[in-house]
């Protein structure tokens, strides 16, 4: 029996069909068992090349797909922009070049500018998986996020969850939006007006979308939520007054959280801003699967890599 | 298509390895039983209890998942569907007995043998297996045989277990001779 995945490249989950999604986060849970042996290593892709391309800063994410792809016996190879050519002036396109020269099978990619990978992929005989780009995506947040969801709630068809914080430039709430909605479930953003995307405040968001500027009332009989991270340079462009009054409207609290259905999780892609956009005792309650969602993103990478490699073999 | 093994003769096969896991390692708190999916863990489960009928007292059994393991996964045009693992108990120093439904060329069982140690370090591994059909690439040979039948490397041997298929047979399908 063989996997009906028949995707080259992993960049975004936004024309992915429900089965494809499944089909991930099944191999996902098969890849969590591994993680929970004695000997936290397969063979699989012994003898492949997976090249981490890093163009802005990130350690989770760039842990996660190290320790995916050395569970799975792959070579890693690591590339920061920072003491590389790219500091140079080498653009984008030499340098993923020259990263394929040098034998990579699998690319993992993030990079500030949306579209980034999809430049790369189209010019490049490997695979390529997004790790973000911009404001763009970031697909393997959103298939952890489903997975971390699934485990907790079982199926998501008819579950309405809730995602709060700065939308406008999260690729996270893009991406898990692109995944939770294909699963049946439904999606209430709420947040300051000035970090929503106009057109989804506007009544004009994807089917299954909905924005509710009130997060008390967003968050009332929810099945779960996902706090975004607020990025502290959002308040230098004056898109909200303070940190302080951010927290005080826009913080999951837990008296907040008590809002949602008996048990409801909380989930957060890291890094937290404890105190702004999240209280310490909801990150660090009983409600709360922050850290349940990192090792399940090693498991949810490791089912990508598997997925791609034998695309990337007949390419490369 | 020939039936090589009945329902009763199925259910003759099992009784008859349940005795002899037995036979061989005397001490049954030490013996598991670990089932190759997706066959495989049918017979691991109907084998222990068999034992568990004669002996009084349920081993531990457990699935192996060996897709991680192939030795063919570069060759493969799309990547094999890979199932859950469940090994529940502790492997240290205990017999454990890998469970297929047909042994052929070897790999299969190299790559579960591969898997296994990765839990820890079995006493002893054995292996029990309904048919044997011959043609092994690998220096591998099973302990425990249901029956050894001789077939043309192109034949197709089918199992067909009652959990999944309805119905307890073995069957042969020769190979279409060319023309």
């Amino acid at each position: 029996m063989t996997a009906a995945f028949a995707r080259r490249h992993v960049l975004a989950t936004d024309d992915w069909s429900r089965d494809e999604i499944e089909l991930v986060m099944d191999q996902g849970a098969a890849m969590l068992e591994v993680l929970g042996r004695p000997i936290r290593r397969t063979p699989a892709l012994r003898g492949r090349t997976v090249v981490l391309f890093f163009a802005e800063a990130s350690t989770r994410t760039r842990v996660s797909f190290e320790l995916a792809a050395k569970a799975l016996s792959a070579d890693v190879v690591n590339i920061t922009t920072s003491g590389s050519s790219v500091e140079k002036g080498e653009t984008l396109l030499d340098t993923v070049r020259t990263l394929q020269a040098l034998g990579g099978d699998i690319l993992v990619m993030r990079h500030s500018a949306s579209g980034a990978p999809y430049f790369v992929a189209d010019r490049v005989s490997g695979a390529v998986i997004n790790a973000g780009d911009g404001w763009h995506a970031h697909p393997t947040q959103g298939l952890l996020d489903a997975f971390t969801l699934r485990a907790a709630l079982g199926d998501l068809a008819g579950k309405r969850v809730v995602i709060a914080g700065d939308v406008m430039h999260s690729r996270v709430a893009r991406s898990d939006i692109h995944t939770l909605i294909p699963l049946g479930a439904s999606v209430t953003l709420s947040g300051p007006p000035t970090l929503m995307p106009l057109a989804w405040r506007c009544g004009q968001a994807p089917a299954g979308v909905s924005y509710e500027p009130d997060l008390d009332r967003a968050l009332e009989g929810a099945d779960a939520v996902i706090a975004l991270r607020l990025q502290r340079e959002r308040q230098e462009a004056g898109l909200l007054p303070s940190l302080r009054e951010y927290a005080h409207v826009w913080g999951l609290t837990e008296e907040r959280a008590s809002r949602m259905r008996p048990g409801a999780p909380v989930l957060h892609p890291g890094p937290m801003n404890e105190g702004v956009e999240i209280e310490a005792a909801v990150a660090h309650g009983a409600r709360s699967l922050i850290e349940r969602q990192v090792t399940n993103g090693v498991a949810m990478r490791m089912a990508l890599l598997y997925l791609l490699a034998p695309a990337a073999e007949v390419a490369a | 298509m020939t039936t090589l093994l009945s329902s009763d003769d199925v259910r003759r096969a099992i009784s008859r390895i349940a005795h002899e896991i037995v036979e061989r390692d005397h001490d049954t708190s030490r013996i598991a039983l670990v089932g190759i999916r997706s066959r495989g863990d049918m017979l691991a489960k109907r084998l222990r209890e068999a034992i568990q009928k004669n002996e009084g007292i349920l081993v531990p059994l457990g699935a192996l998942d060996i897709t991680l393991y192939r030795d063919d996964l570069t060759r493969v045009g799309n990547a094999p569907i890979v199932r859950t693992t469940e090994i529940g108990f502790p492997v240290d120093d205990r017999v454990v007995v890998l469970v297929d439904d047909v042994l052929f060329t070897g790999r299969t069982v190299r790559a579960a043998m591969d898997a296994l140690v990765d839990f820890g370090r079995p006493r002893a591994i054995r292996l029990a297996v309904l048919v044997d059909r011959g043609h092994r690439e690998l220096p591998i040979r099973a302990d425990f045989v249901g029956k050894n039948i001789p077939t043309q490397p192109t034949d197709d041997v089918r199992v067909h277990l009652s959990e999944g298929d309805g119905r307890d047979e073995v069957e042969l399908v020769r190979a279409a001779v060319p023309a």
